[in-house]
């Protein structure tokens, strides 16, 4: 009776996140899931990319060829679209913001290469969005001092303080919500096509991944990347 | 026919998720007025063509998550089942 609902044709429709194996620490029954073993996965062919960029680029060549072109050509976009955004506050940020775009790409189009994407659970895309609360909250603290951060809260009159500070902490929901709820609908719908067409769904169903792994998780990716980027600058300089 | 409780939990749960996915309307009419707007401003500015598309991606992005909110809801229900026992 459980999973009755969605799976009445009988078909093997897994969108779920599996434990592989459980331990215990401090009297909690914590869990290895699939999800892991995906962020290892991409993490592992991301640390080789970056250790043969990196060789790349230590021996580079005056005219770029093949991979220290490639390499290039992603530092460069990167570089442009921090400092398109963030002007002359990007320095420091532009190093941040590639990390994870780098990241929260590869995990969004990994549903193409067969694994489950990392960002499809909440777990992931929440941890995602408090580290951007914490970059905002910081710089606020930072560059408008504890008075300016009062002076924000209470913004128009005093009594509006409760529902600035909900405004705040809807910030990281909504930001990580955005990300997780677009992979999961894509994730779900590429596991219907494939549960429930069975021998149907052959070749053409690479026209869904296009749209549903890469094209939609690439515009995630930027949009997240861009709202970090807008948040934290108007933290900076919210004058 | 016996129908426990837990059944007509799920069923009724069924049915909002479905009602629940009817958000996906507002953010349809969103994206298309600002992708029209978007339209009519590269008529209008060809040459800023990729600053308006990259906007108008942004844009849309922040519509869609109140849909996004509802395909949530629906999920719960669904799946997580919070109501049944």
């Amino acid at each position: 009776m459980n999973n009755a609902i969605l799976m009445a044709s009988g078909a093997d429709i897994d969108i779920m996140v599996h434990g592989l194996f459980s331990y215990e620490i401090f009297g909690q029954t914590c869990w290895i899931t699939t999800t892991h073993v995906c962020t290892l996965i991409v993490m592992v062919i991301l640390i080789g990319f970056f250790f043969a960029a990196n060789r790349k680029i230590k021996h580079a060549k005056e005219v770029p060829d093949g991979f220290q072109n490639v390499v290039e050509l992603i530092v460069e976009m990167l570089d442009k679209m921090v400092k398109g955004v963030m002007g002359i506050n990007s320095g420091k940020f532009a190093n941040y913001i590639s990390t994870i775009f780098i990241f929260i790409l590869m995990s969004n189009i990994s549903g193409v290469f067969g694994l489950r994407p990392p960002t499809a659970d909440y777990g992931v895309t929440f941890a995602l969005g408090v580290m951007t609360f914490c970059l905002i909250q910081f710089n606020k603290f930072k560059h408008q001092h504890v008075s300016g951060v009062l002076k924000g809260l209470c913004d128009p009159w005093p009594i509006w303080a409760p529902i600035n500070v909900i405004s705040e902490i809807a910030v990281p929901v909504s930001l990580s919500l955005r990300l997780f709820a677009n992979i999961l609908s894509g994730t779900i719908i590429m596991a219907l096509v494939y549960g429930l067409l069975g021998w149907i769904a052959t070749f053409w169903p690479s026209v869904l991944h296009v749209y549903f792994d890469l094209f939609s998780g690439a515009i995630q990716t930027y949009v997240f990347c861009m709202l970090t980027m807008t948040y934290i600058n108007q933290a900076i300089d919210s004058e | 026919m016996n129908i426990s409780g837990n059944d007509l939990i799920l069923a009724c749960s069924a049915i909002g998720a479905g009602l629940a996915v009817i958000a996906g309307i507002g953010p349809g009419v969103g994206q298309g007025i600002a992708a029209g707007y978007a339209a009519n401003a590269v008529g209008r500015n060809p040459g800023a063509k990729s600053d308006i598309t990259s906007t108008m991606l942004l844009g849309q992005a922040v519509a869609e998550t109140t849909g996004l909110y509802g395909l949530l809801v629906a999920i719960l229900l669904l799946f997580v089942k919070p109501l049944t026992w």
